[in-house]
């Protein structure tokens, strides 16, 4: 890895600024590494090197004459999700094979209107289905991360898991990633980054392609809590364009760093020590707690009851609502068309051929639990059990607690192609049970690394906030930072 | 609740995906696993609970019924797999 990509966005900033360095100097580096990594690790699905080299090359002039925005001239990686305009924009569906959108999402033209660079489009889940990113079309992404004297692949988790990888890997300087069930905060604790999934409202859905969109909220993965904290400031605005996007103006988050926690109230929930939880996990928890109270904040024991039942109701609520937002593809408009003797048949060839096996078992369930007869059952209790589960956030909340402290995973990142999870997929769906919480009630969550297990592979712990109270995020998951210091793979690939 | 294979393959053509007996006979395992973990949720008493509608509240936001935006023909069949004249092709839907 060369020196330039080895700096955080905030240290890259500081040399464009100080004219130590050039944008085409990163830009180019970022897309050394890229050609040299990518084969092995798949991390990006399309290079826009095009793009890249223009974009620095306009930011250097700004840069030159003392302008230039918040991110100018910082390169990075873009989830294929985001919609950007005339490049490559498949969701890594084969449904949406050639598909280059003519418009562009607001949360890149948000990043791009503020200087930032873009790398390329990174691989993910099938439509963010997924905990492992092994549902692309485009192959599983390599965790750049191994175990101690092991040489197997990992996982990097998903769905964003070629942004995980290509922040972890120094494949770009940050990536935008979303979060639907903890699709930003699991690959992020699979790969020793830090991701945030904003308060749900904060970044505008507007020209992402949606999953399940009273879940969905986009965030970045980037190397530290300082860097999250800038990329989400670009990230986020109001849209007039999402109807969800909150009116609230976006704070200077950076801000918050380094602010002390001393007196914040700080919850442990205490249906989050599972049964057979592991021992790491416990401990990792454990010193998390510990840090915190050694920086000044009170520890305080919460309960948070209806959190067993979170997992399946998300997994009523997020496929019925996919099942809804995935019967545009159906090859009249874009995409794949698979030839049929009438359009029905076109419909249902085309769609047989073109989503994963992932992709139509969700839809299937959401059909199903939305289907004449079931919906009551499934999904209007779905969403009854999910105002349950806000409401203990609320309360908690409402005495007093700041912020909540839980893991982010249940375990550290797993090998790739894991047969017990291909066998069953509820097994896999259990990797988001600290997470899909967060999205049930809206709230934001950060993942930040904690430590390395006994193989070596990196640990996350997961805060949770009040409603657009990101702020307090930064500020407690930089003080755990402080404490745990960060961590790096070696570079093998 | 679960389901049989006559309704797995009702589903699938509700959702407008073709599937072979073997695919459908595996999909009834697999939506059967599914289904007895969400059946978990039956024994949280909803009694009185209203339904999440917003999930952040506030009030639906409303625009001017105006025209803002238009004249994009031809960016909107650019990516068609079939168009003629503005126009998305399909196969003949009526006789």
């Amino acid at each position: 890895m060369s020196v330039l990509t080895s700096l955080t966005i905030a240290q890259a900033r500081e040399k464009l600024q100080k004219k130590e360095i050039t944008s085409a100097e990163l830009t180019d580096a970022y897309l050394g590494a890229i050609m040299a990594a990518n084969q092995t690790l798949n991390a990006y699905v399309a290079v826009t090197a095009d793009i890249a080299q223009e974009g620095a090359r306009r930011s250097d002039e700004k840069l030159a004459k003392g302008e230039g925005g918040a991110l100018e001239g910082i390169p990075l990686g873009i989830k294929d999700l985001f919609g950007t305009e005339d490049v490559h924009t498949q969701a890594c569906s084969h449904i949406l094979d050639g598909f280059k959108p003519r418009y562009e999402s607001t949360v890149t033209a948000n990043l791009w209107a503020d200087g930032a660079v873009m790398l390329g489009k990174l691989n993910m889940d099938e439509f963010a289905m997924g905990s492992s990113n092994e549902t692309s079309y485009y192959g599983a992404v390599t965790n750049p991360w191994r175990a101690k004297n092991d040489d197997k692949p990992l996982v990097p988790g998903g769905s964003s898991g070629g942004s995980a990888t290509a922040v972890a890997a120094h494949l770009c300087a940050g990536a935008t990633a979303t979060d639907t069930g903890g699709s930003i905060r699991q690959p992020a604790a699979f790969t020793g980054t830090v991701g945030i999934k904003p308060t749900y409202g904060r970044c505008s859905r507007w020209g992402v392609v949606a999953f399940a969109s009273s879940l969905d909220q986009a965030g970045p993965i980037t190397r530290d809590v300082r860097d999250a904290a800038i990329m989400l400031k670009s990230m986020a605005s109001v849209d007039p364009k999402d109807t969800t996007s909150v009116d609230l103006p976006v704070p200077n988050y950076e801000a918050a760093i380094g602010q002390s926690v001393k007196g914040m109230k700080i919850g442990i929930p205490k249906e989050y020590r599972m049964e057979g939880m592991s021992a790491e996990i416990e401990a990792l928890w454990d010193k998390g707690i510990a840090w915190l109270k050694d920086a000044g904040a009170e520890i305080v024991e919460i309960s948070l009851p209806h959190t067993h039942y979170a997992l399946p109701a998300y997994y009523i609520v997020a496929p019925a609502e996919a099942s809804s937002n995935l019967a545009r593809y159906d090859g009249v408009r874009y995409g794949l068309r698979v030839p049929g003797r009438d359009i029905t048949d076109m419909y249902e060839k085309t769609r047989a051929a073109g989503f994963g096996a992932e992709v139509k078992r969700r839809i299937m369930i959401g059909t199903y639990v939305l289907s004449s007869g079931y919906y009551d059952a499934y999904y209007l209790r779905a969403q009854k059990v999910r105002t349950l589960i806000k409401r203990d956030f609320e309360n908690v909340f409402h005495a007093g607690v700041d912020a909540i402290l839980t893991p982010a995973t249940p375990s550290a990142a797993f090998g790739i192609n894991d047969q017990e999870m291909a066998a069953d997929p509820v097994k896999m769906y259990l990797n988001d049970i600290f997470t899909v919480t967060v999205n049930m009630a809206g709230l934001p969550g950060i993942a930040v690394p904690a430590g390395l297990d006994s193989n070596g592979l990196p640990l996350g712990l997961q805060l949770i906030g009040k409603p657009f109270d990101e702020e307090t995020l930064f500020r407690a998951g930089h003080v755990i930072e402080q404490a745990a210091g960060r961590f790096q793979p070696d570079h093998w690939w | 609740m679960s389901v049989d294979l006559a309704t797995v393959k009702r589903v699938a053509r509700l959702a407008r995906i073709a599937v072979t007996d073997e695919e459908a006979v595996k999909m009834e395992g697999e939506l059967n696993t599914i289904l007895g973990f969400v059946d978990q949720l039956n024994e949280v008493d909803v009694s009185g609970v209203e339904p999440m509608t917003s999930v952040m509240p506030m009030d639906m936001k409303k625009r001017p019924d105006i025209v803002t935006d238009g004249g994009k023909a031809a960016d909107i069949v650019a990516n068609a797999p079939a168009t003629e004249e503005n126009y998305f092709l399909v196969p003949k839907v009526v006789e």
